[in-house]
């Protein structure tokens, strides 16, 4: 299968910073006393990715297409059923790669400081009874990086870095709003000077003004510190401000995946042309066709035959019934999982700016 | 679409709030969540209500239909309803416990709630609970209440309502509570529903669903829609006329269209910018500096003048700015488009 990742060696692969391969996750489902595995949710199915050092890649979709599984599996929270995760520790160009997957226990723990994650909830990710400064030297002693007065140093450059205060690092986490929280749990995610973090949601839980500033410092810690981030959101308007490119994931398995403007302008599927179309847009008056897919994503213990889509999708065909389409290149660059890619004309957000007029 | 205000029709608006004040009293001093608004709903139209958390969107909602609890109390104002029935009446004056305020309740306005998983009880069946809100306010037989609840399912777009009837909350997916809480609301026939972040839990797809189903229904029951968000886009597709909320006071009204193309005030400039326009390729979002203060015991002066790009000292932070009309149906509160000052009561200083 000619996936989005069939040359890691290539010289397209001197940037990656992080190859996943096959990556899989199915979770048991069990009955009875004896917890009989009657059958599996396929929450994450056979996905193929790559990041490339100071990018970032949104992975977005509906809740239940496995992306926060997926995200997890990457920081090695959950264990994956099978796949690969390659990290570059030494950042691009380097040699070093290392298969996630297969480290256990102190060598697991030796690789930790090197990708980080940022939550969704400030409010319930940091622990109430620790100081600021705590928090974020923990990671730096936890992971063998520095202790003492340099964690401090470090603690306190980071906490600076995100915008907090020098007389903000002796207050405990109530005494902060949510976007101060999160600037916290980002100077926790950051202070090991990793190079992958994996922000969940990062911003779904702030207001909008806040949610502004903490995309803008995201974006300004990118360009500083060549940072790459695997952004998982459910808002594609943040996503197209925020991310390089896209993957769009439904029912476990990645069907598009391309550079954010081409996503946008023109999908190559029929479920990004759907989701881009029920985004809701801040322009009263703005005249469209929207589609409004019916029913609910398809339930992944028990998947419809060939493509996961076809039972709410408005193209499909009696081979979409029978046949799954693999994720392939349709154009180079641009990877999409419909066996009509080609020949379908799917309307994206171009036309955005002219709207204004009509 | 309906345009602009019409104060002063030949008929009285559906739903008339005037100087609403709603406080906490709390040990760490008085919280002015709701600190005088006024708004008015006309027949059919969609009104939104957009306000940051902090900014007492979702107390002004519970104010209205008077589920504000201790230590919260609606001080002042009046809220003017036209009844189904075309009596005019102020809710806000009705005795705590009255028949009429809970004949209001569900048969004259109506609430969508944002979570509709704790909004329904666990332990009862989607039909039951729905059937005990139309037993209530109707007199339909028993059987004949099944057959109306069920129809009002299917009418939500339910597949399989006459399944649905007997499941409990959790056997159905976060988009079909949402319709089942729609269903609920709609019993009634409610000729205003109010609607608190309906569709924030939701994800982008099943929104589209939602608002589109809203809208359908509107239309064919002659309904008002007051929905109340943070979301700046939900918004601008759904609404005809905008208040803009902070710090318990509306600083900014006007319709969704002119509010979209010619904001006033400066914090729904900056809010506007703030948000990502899907296609326009924005480099960098603009950023309100600092968070929403919490309005406990706050001092006489505009409410955004800490934030405020554009504040002046001496002139903001002497008094609190008075919501002026400074074009036909476009108010603002705010000393860069009027000096008028906010008239003082006695919750004023106290």
């Amino acid at each position: 299968m000619s996936g989005p990742t069939s040359e890691p060696d290539g010289a397209a692969g001197d940037r990656r910073i992080l190859e996943v391969q096959g990556l899989t996750k199915y979770f048991d489902i069990t009955k009875g006393l004896l917890r009989r595995v009657v059958g599996h949710v396929r929450a994450v199915d056979d996905v193929d990715l790559y990041v490339n050092a100071g990018e970032t890649l949104a992975i977005v979709g509906e809740s239940g297409s496995g992306k926060t599984t997926l995200g997890r599996m990457i920081v090695r929270a959950i264990e994956p059923t099978r796949g690969q995760i390659q990290l570059r520790t030494n950042g691009a160009g380097g040699s070093d790669w290392t298969d996630l997957t297969r480290l256990r226990g102190d060598e697991l723990r030796a690789t930790r400081r090197h990708f980080h994650m940022i939550f969704q909830d400030p409010y319930s990710s940091l622990d109430p009874r620790m100081r600021v400064m705590d928090i974020v030297t923990e990671p730096l002693i936890y992971n063998k990086v520095a202790d003492g007065a340099e964690a401090r140093q470090i603690a306190r450059e980071t906490l600076r870095l995100v915008g907090m205060a020098d007389r903000h690092m002796q207050r405990y986490p109530h005494a902060f709003s949510g976007g101060q929280r999160q600037r916290i749990g980002i100077a926790r995610s950051l202070v090991c000077n990793p190079k992958l973090i994996v922000c969940d949601e990062a911003v779904s839980a702030l207001d909008v003004s806040i949610q502004a500033q903490i995309l803008n410092l995201l974006k300004d810690l990118q360009e500083r510190l060549h940072l790459s981030y695997v952004f998982i959101a459910h808002d594609l308007a943040v996503v197209e401000y925020i991310a390089h490119r896209v993957a769009v994931m439904y029912v476990g398995k990645v069907v598009e995946l391309s550079e954010t403007r081409e996503v946008f302008r023109r999908p190559l599927h029929p479920y990004t042309e759907a989701l881009l179309s029920a985004m809701p847009a801040p322009e009263p008056n703005r005249q469209r066709a929207r589609i409004v897919l019916k029913g609910e994503p398809a339930n992944p213990a028990d998947p419809p035959s060939g493509c996961y889509f076809h039972p709410r999708c408005s193209y499909a065909t009696d081979h979409c019934v029978r046949e799954t389409p693999p994720l392939r290149e349709v154009t180079p660059g641009r990877y999409a999982a419909c066996h009509y890619a080609e020949t379908l004309e799917l309307k994206g957000m171009s036309g955005a700016a002219e709207r204004q007029t009509a | 679409m309906t345009d602009g205000d019409q104060p002063s029709g030949p008929k009285p608006n559906r739903l008339e709030v005037q100087g609403l004040k709603t406080y906490f009293f709390l040990d760490e001093g008085i919280l002015k969540a709701v600190d005088g608004i006024d708004l008015t709903v006309g027949d059919q139209e969609t009104i939104g209500i957009i306000g940051e958390s902090g900014s007492g969107k979702s107390v002004m909602a519970r104010s209205l239909l008077r589920l504000v609890t201790r230590p919260g109390e609606i001080v002042k104002g009046n809220v003017i309803l036209r009844r189904k029935d075309g009596g005019v009446i102020d809710v806000l004056a009705l005795a705590p416990g009255a028949d009429q305020l809970r004949r209001i309740r569900g048969n004259d306005i109506a609430m969508v709630f944002q979570e509709p998983i704790s909004a329904f009880s666990p332990v009862h069946t989607i039909g039951a609970q729905i059937s005990e809100m139309v037993a209530l306010h109707t007199d339909l037989k028993k059987h004949d209440v099944r057959t109306y609840v069920v129809d009002l399912l299917r009418r939500v777009g339910i597949s399989n309502p006459g399944q649905r009837f007997d499941e409990y909350p959790h056997q159905l997916s976060g988009g079909m509570r949402q319709r089942a809480m729609i269903a609920m609301a709609l019993s009634c026939r409610p000729k205003i529903v109010l609607a608190d972040e309906p569709t924030t839990a939701l994800d982008v797809t099943i929104q589209a669903q939602i608002l589109e189903l809203m809208k359908e229904l509107q239309q064919s029951e002659d309904m008002s829609v007051i929905y109340i968000t943070h979301d700046l886009a939900v918004v601008a597709e759904t609404t005809d006329r905008v208040y803009v909320m902070y710090l318990g006071r509306v600083v900014e009204s006007t319709t969704t269209e002119r509010l979209f193309a010619n904001p006033l005030h400066p914090y729904t400039r900056k809010l506007l910018g703030s948000i990502p326009h899907p296609g326009r390729h924005t480099h960098r979002l603009e950023v309100i500096e600092g968070s929403v203060p919490t309005p406990i015991d706050p001092p006489a002066q505009c409410a955004f003048v800490g934030r405020c790009p554009s504040a002046m000292p001496g002139v903001c932070d002497q008094a609190v700015p008075a919501l002026t009309e400074i074009e036909p149906g476009h108010f603002v509160r705010c000393y860069l488009h009027s000096e008028e000052r906010e008239p003082e009561d006695e919750w004023t200083n106290i």
